[in-house]
C-alpha cells in the first residue's frame, strides 16, 4: 500500500484540495472546540481530517504551535491511525476491506472493477483526485462483505455491478446518498439518525437482545442500592469480560471503587476490531440506551461521573445516532445531574470515536488513545483500575458486559447464573461469518459446541472454523465436539466458517498474519518483527521452496512472541500455531520432502535489474 | 499488598533477598549483583518496557523487570535456558531489523546492543536480515541520526525535551515501518548539553554527534575485555536503607 | 602410522581479503597447523579447481554477482564443512551499504558519474560483456545462497578466534571461545 506519510514534503502531491492559508482560521477553531486540550488531539483531528480529507504539514505546525507541543507528538499520532492521512486521498475516500471473509465473498473481482472504474489503483487517487482506493482490516460487516467505506458511509455487498453504478453516480457528481439505492437496512438502520444500508441480521435473541427492555428500569433499582450491593450482585452473577480476555467483572469494578481518588472513569471498548467480530455494531444500533444505562450503572457502582465511549472509527456512521440518545438519556434524568432523582449520582457520558487502529481495542492502548496518542497499550502494573485515564482509576468494559450488567441488576444474579455452564455464567453474544447460510449474531448460552452452532448457522462441509478471530483458534472437525465457554473455547464471540473450497494455508493464515502485521503498534521488538519473519517462511512454504526445517522454525520462533507487552503479541502468531497443530497435513503436502535446506534464492530474480541496467539477457549456467 | 517503600521478602533465582516494595525489579537485582540485560532502561526514568530484553519470570509469568515493582513473595527467575535464548533471540531481532554494520560503525566497542550480542556470543542471528531501506539524517547542526541503527528503544524520546517539555524525538508510524522522528523545528533549542545527553543514552550508534568521532583509541574501548553487566555483577552488596 | 591431513579449501568472494589475512595472522601456529591441514582450492596457493573433495571450505566475503553464487555452490558441492568467515560473509558487511540503493543508481554511480570517471566514459557505456559476472539485486550473506555450518564473526575474525575454531573441527575437540575473540569489528 502507498504511505500516506511521506518521508518528505517534496514527496507531497497537493490535489483537489490544495492548501489554503483559511485551512488555519478552520483548524483554530477546531482547537477551540476541545479548549486547547492536547488530550483531545484525537478529536482535533479527527475533525481536521474530515473537514480537508487530509492533514497537511502547515496545519500539523499550526495545531503545535497552537498547543504548544513539538511537532513530532502530533505526528507520532497521526502517523499512527489508518484513517489519517498527510495527503489528500481523494474527494471520495473509499476503504475496502480486505479481510478472508470479504476475499471469500468476492472482493478480487469488486476491487479490480473498482480499479479500472476510477482509473486508479489501490494506494492511490484518480487523476482528477475524484476517488482514492484504500484498504483496510475487518470493518465490522462480516455477515454482509465484501463491504467498504465511502466518507465514511458503509456499502455492504458490494458486486462488481454495484461498483460500476456507484463510481458513476460519483463521476456524474451524484451524493453519496444518493448513490445508495439498495434500500437502507432493518430496524434503527433506516431511521434518519443513520439511514445505512447496513443489515442487522440478528438471527437468534437471548436475554440480552429480547425485545421489552425498558430504559431506565435498572437506574431505578441501583439508585435505592448501596454501591457496594451493587457490585456484589455482579459478582454474584460471575459475569467475565465479553471483549474475549475474560476477566471477572465484579472484581474488576470492586478494585476500582476501592481504588483511592476522587476521579473515576467508565470507559465503555466499542472497539471491536477482532475480524469477524459484529456483535457490538448491531448493540450500538440497537440497543444503545441498554449500553448507556450499563455504563451508567458502573458508575454509580465504582463512584465514577464521567463515561467515555470509545467507538471504531468504522462506525462514525452511528454517530449521529449514539449523540441523540446520549441526549435523550439526558432529557429522561438517566444520564447528567442527581440521576433518577438520586443525590450526588452524577455520570455524563462522551463518545471517543477511534482512527483506525486494531491495538486500541486493548484497554490501556484505548485509553492512550482515547488522551489523544498513540495506541500503544501500556506497561502493567498498574492496571487502568488503578492508573487509567488521565491517571484515574478506570473501569474498562466491553459493550456486551454493559448490556448483560443492565439485564443482571433487573433479572437478578441467581436468574444469570440459571444460564450457562457453572464456570461461564450467562449468554454470549456470537458474530458468525464465513461459509454459511445465515450469517449473523446469535445469542447463545455458554455451553454450545461447535457443532451446534454449525447447525444452526446451516454450514455444511464445514473444513475448518475460526474461533475468536485471528487472535483465537483454528480448529478443525475433530474439534468441532468442543464447547463454548470460558474454560473450553473462550471467544469474544467471532467465529468464521471455512468450508472445504478454501485455501486454510494461503487465504486464512496469510490474511491473518498479514492482519497482525499492519496492526502492530510497534512498540515491541517481538510483535514488529516475528510475523514479519512467519510471513516470509508461508510464502517460501506456499511458493513450495520450504523444507521441513521452515514449520519448525515457525513453531519456534513463535514462542518468541510470549516476551510481548499485549495481546496482540502475545497472540499474533496463533494462526500460523494453531494451523500447524490442527492441519499439519496442508502443510507436509506444500514442502519438499528428502531436502533439508533451501535457501529460496533465485538467480533470475535476482540478476533481473542489473542485466536491466545494461541491457543484457542473463546467461544461466 | 504492602503500601511502596515497606521492606519485603523476595525470591530471585532461588536466594532470598530483602528490598523495599515498589521498587524496579531490575533495579533490585542491580543491587543485589544480578545482572538483566536491557536495552531500553535508563535507571531513574520511567521505565517502557521497549526492548523486552529484561524479560524475566515472576511467580511463573514472564514480564519485564524494568517495569514491575516488586512485591511481597515474588520469586523471579532472571536465567533459565529458555530466557536465555528468549533475550538471545530478540537481540538476534534487532541485529536483522536493522542494518548494523559494526565495523563501520563509530559506536562500535562502546554499543551496549553489540556488548550485549558479544556477551551471548551471537555467532549469526536465526532470523533472514531484512536489510532495510533507511535514511541518515544529519539536517540538525549538532547530531546525526542513523536510522539504520536505531534499535526503537525510546530512550532518546523519553529523556530528551527542551527547556519547556516540547519532545526533539518521536515514534512515527506503527508496527514494522515504525521509526524515530527529529523535531528539526526546535533545532534552536536543541544545545551542546543536550545532545550530547542524547548521544549518551542511545545505546546503539543511532545518535552521534557531530563535528567529533573515533575519540576513543580501540584498545581502549568500553567493551574491549569486560562483557557487558560484569560492572553489575562484581559490585559490593548494597546495604538496604542504602537506597 | 601417519595419520589423514585434514583438507582444506577457501575462497574470498565480495570481502577484502582481511579474513585471510587474519588467517595468516596465527603466526607460528600456522606450523603446526601446516602438520594438520592440507589447502586445496584456495587464494593461499593459488590452485584454482577443486583436485579432491575437501574436509573444510572457508568462505571469506558475501554473494554480491553471479560468480560469487557460483563460486559458492562450488564450495557447498565440494566440502564436507562449510564456514562463513567474518563480517561479509555472515551478513554482507561493508559490501551490503549498497544494499536499499537501486542497482542501477550504483551501475551508474560506478561508470558515469563518480568523479574517477566522470568525463573519462563519453559515451556513457554501461559494461555489458557476458564475461563479465552479473550484479545481484542485492549481497547477500553466504547462509542465504548456501547451507552453512559455522560462522566466525569478526572484521576481521581475529586470529585465535580462527585458530581455535579449525583445532576444535581437527581434533574434534569443543571449541573455546572466550570474550575477547568473538567481536564483530
Amino acid at each position: 500500500m502507498k504511505d500516506l506519510f511521506p518521508d518528505t514534503a517534496d514527496e507531497l502531491e497537493i490535489g483537489e484540495i490544495a492548501y489554503q492559508d483559511t485551512m488555519i482560521d478552520t483548524v483554530n477553531a477546531i482547537i477551540k472546540k476541545y479548549d486547547h486540550n492536547p488530550t483531545r488531539l484525537m478529536d482535533i483531528l479527527i475533525d481536521t481530517q474530515s473537514e480537508f480529507g487530509y492533514i497537511p504539514p502547515p496545519i500539523v505546525a499550526q495545531i503545535s504551535r497552537t498547543l504548544n507541543i513539538s511537532i513530532v507528538d502530533i505526528e507520532q499520532t497521526l502517523s499512527f491511525y489508518h484513517f489519517f492521512s498527510a495527503k489528500p486521498t481523494g474527494k471520495y475516500t473509499i476503504y475496502l476491506n480486505n479481510s478472508v471473509i470479504a476475499n471469500m465473498m468476492g472482493r478480487e473481482e469488486v476491487a479490480r472493477t473498482l480499479e479500472r472504474e476510477a482509473g486508479c489503483k489501490f494506494g492511490d487517487v484518480s487523476a482528477d483526485g475524484l476517488i482514492g482506493l484504500f484498504s483496510t482490516s475487518c470493518i465490522g460487516m462480516s455477515d454482509q462483505e465484501p463491504a467498504a467505506l465511502i466518507n465514511g458511509k458503509v456499502f455492504t455487498r458490494l458486486t462488481p455491478f454495484r461498483v460500476k453504478e456507484i463510481i458513476r453516480d460519483l463521476k456524474a457528481g451524484k451524493r453519496l446518498d444518493e448513490a445508495v439505492v439498495e434500500g437502507l437496512g432493518d430496524g434503527a438502520n433506516a431511521q434518519p439518525e443513520i439511514r445505512s444500508m447496513v443489515q442487522n441480521n440478528i438471527r437468534k435473541k437471548g436475554p440480552i437482545l429480547a425485545d421489552g427492555y425498558k430504559a431506565g428500569e435498572a437506574l431505578k433499582k441501583i439508585v435505592k442500592m448501596k454501591p457496594e450491593d451493587v457490585i456484589a450482585e455482579v459478582k454474584l452473577s460471575n459475569i467475565r469480560g465479553r471483549g474475549g480476555a475474560g476477566f471477572p467483572t465484579g472484581m474488576k469494578w470492586e478494585i476500582c471503587r476501592n481504588a483511592p481518588g476522587e476521579e473515576k472513569y467508565i470507559f465503555c471498548n466499542a472497539d471491536e476490531g477482532e475480524p469477524g467480530t459484529f456483535k457490538d455494531r448491531v448493540i450500538l444500533t440497537e440497543y444503545p440506551k441498554m449500553l448507556m444505562e450499563g455504563m451508567a450503572v458502573a458508575g454509580y457502582a465504582v463512584g465514577a461521573k464521567k463515561g467515555i465511549l470509545y467507538v471504531r472509527y468504522e462506525y462514525t456512521y452511528l454517530q449521529q445516532h449514539l449523540e441523540s440518545i446520549i441526549e435523550g438519556g439526558r432529557k429522561k434524568n438517566y444520564l447528567g445531574k442527581n440521576i433518577c432523582g438520586k443525590e450526588g449520582f452524577d455520570f455524563d457520558i462522551r463518545i471517543q470515536f477511534g482512527a483506525g487502529a486494531y491495538v486500541c481495542g486493548e484497554e490501556s492502548a484505548l485509553i492512550e488513545s482515547a488522551e489523544g496518542k498513540r495506541g500503544e497499550p501500556r506497561d502493567r502494573p498498574p492496571f487502568p483500575v488503578e492508573s487509567g485515564y488521565l491517571e484515574k482509576p478506570t473501569i474498562v468494559n466491553n459493550v456486551e458486559t454493559l448490556c448483560s450488567i443492565v439485564k443482571i441488576i433487573n433479572h437478578g444474579a441467581p436468574w444469570y447464573r440459571s444460564m450457562g455452564t457453572k464456570e461461564s455464567s450467562g449468554t454470549k453474544l456470537l458474530s458468525i461469518s464465513g461459509d454459511c447460510k445465515y450469517p449473523g449474531v446469535y445469542e447463545i448460552e455458554w455451553g454450545f459446541s461447535v457443532n451446534d452452532v454449525l447447525e444452526m448457522v446451516g454450514a455444511s462441509d464445514v473444513q475448518a472454523v475460526q474461533v475468536g478471530g485471528p487472535s483465537g483458534t483454528l480448529i478443525g472437525p475433530n474439534e468441532f465436539n468442543r464447547t463454548l465457554s470460558y474454560t473450553d473455547l473462550s471467544t469474544g464471540g467471532s467465529l468464521i466458517i471455512f468450508d472445504k473450497r478454501r485455501d486454510l494455508l494461503k487465504d486464512v493464515v496469510m490474511n491473518f498474519l498479514n492482519f497482525f502485521i499492519d496492526e502492530s503498534c510497534g512498540s515491541c521488538s517481538t510483535c514488529r518483527n516475528i510475523p514479519v519473519f512467519l510471513r516470509q517462511k508461508l510464502e517460501k512454504i506456499l511458493n513450495a521452496r520450504g523444507v521441513q526445517k521452515d514449520i519448525e522454525e515457525m513453531l519456534e520462533w513463535s514462542k518468541i512472541l510470549k516476551a510481548s507487552r499485549c495481546g496482540l503479541g502475545l497472540t499474533a502468531a496463533n494462526p500460523v500455531v494453531t494451523s500447524i497443530k490442527n492441519f499439519r497435513s496442508l502443510y507436509d503436502k506444500k514442502i519438499q520432502h528428502g531436502k533439508d535446506y533451501d535457501s529460496n534464492f533465485d538467480m533470475l530474480i535476482a540478476v533481473k535489474e542489473s542485466c536491466d541496467a545494461v541491457g543484457r539477457v542473463p546467461q544461466m549456467s | 499488598m504492602s503500601t511502596n517503600g515497606s521492606v519485603i521478602r523476595i525470591i530471585i533465582d532461588g536466594k532470598e533477598y530483602l528490598s523495599r516494595s515498589g521498587v524496579y525489579l531490575i533495579d533490585v537485582a542491580r543491587e543485589n549483583r544480578i545482572f538483566i540485560p536491557t536495552l531500553c532502561n535508563i535507571s531513574g526514568v520511567k521505565p517502557r518496557g521497549a526492548c523486552r530484553m529484561c524479560t524475566v519470570s515472576v511467580n511463573g509469568r514472564y514480564m519485564t523487570a524494568c517495569t514491575t515493582p516488586v512485591s511481597e513473595g515474588m520469586e523471579i527467575k532472571t536465567n533459565t535456558p529458555d530466557l536465555h535464548d528468549l533475550r538471545k533471540a530478540i537481540l538476534e531481532i534487532m541485529f536483522v531489523e536493522g542494518n548494523h554494520i559494526c565495523p563501520v560503525c563509530e559506536k562500535s566497542g562502546n554499543c551496549d546492543l553489540q556488548a550485549l550480542a558479544y556477551r551471548f556470543q551471537i555467532l549469526v542471528p536465526r532470523f533472514p536480515y531484512s536489510f532495510p531501506k533507511r535514511t541518515i539524517d544529519a539536517e540538525n547542526p549538532l547530531l546525526v541520526k542513523d536510522h539504520n541503527r536505531c534499535i526503537l528503544c525510546k530512550r532518546c524520546i523519553r529523556t530528551i525535551k527542551d527547556e519547556q517539555g516540547r519532545s526533539f524525538f518521536a515514534f512515527r508510524k506503527r508496527g514494522h515501518k515504525l521509526e524515530i522522528s527529529i523535531a528539526h523545528h526546535l533545532k534552536d533549542h536543541l544545545n551542546k548539553e543536550i545532545a550530547q545527553r542524547a548521544v549518551d543514552v542511545c545505546p546503539t550508534g543511532a545518535l552521534l554527534k557531530k563535528e567529533s568521532g573515533y575519540n576513543i583509541p580501540i584498545s581502549e574501548r568500553k567493551y574491549e575485555r569486560t562483557p557487558i553487566g560484569s560492572e553489575i555483577e562484581s559490585l559490593k552488596q548494597s546495604v538496604i536503607g542504602d537506597q | 602410522m601417519e595419520r589423514k591431513k585434514t583438507i582444506v579449501a577457501t575462497a574470498s568472494l565480495a570481502g577484502c581479503f582481511g579474513c585471510h589475512m587474519s588467517l595468516l595472522d596465527i603466526d607460528e601456529r600456522i606450523l603446526s597447523l601446516i602438520d594438520l591441514v592440507d589447502f586445496n582450492k584456495s587464494p593461499i596457493n593459488d590452485i584454482k579447481n577443486f583436485t579432491e573433495y575437501c574436509d573444510i571450505g572457508i568462505i571469506e566475503g558475501s554473494c554480491c554477482n553471479s560468480e560469487n553464487v557460483h563460486a559458492l555452490k562450488e564450495f557447498r558441492k565440494n566440502c564436507r564443512i562449510l564456514i562463513s568467515l567474518g563480517e561479509c560473509a555472515i551478513m554482507g558487511g561493508v559490501p551490503a551499504m549498497r544494499n536499499g540503493i537501486p542497482i542501477r543508481e550504483c551501475i551508474e554511480e560506478a561508470y558515469m558519474n563518480s568523479p574517477s570517471v566522470k568525463g573519462h566514459n563519453p559515451e556513457m557505456i554501461l559494461p555489458n560483456d557476458p564475461e563479465l559476472p552479473m550484479l545481484l539485486d542485492r549481497v547477500y550473506p553466504c547462509h542465504e545462497i548456501v547451507k552453512i555450518d559455522y560462522f566466525l564473526p569478526g572484521c576481521p575474525p581475529r586470529a585465535d578466534l580462527i585458530y581455535s575454531a579449525l583445532e576444535a573441527l581437527i581434533t574434534g575437540n569443543e571449541m573455546k571461545l572466550p570474550y575477547e575473540i568473538v567481536k564483530y569489528d
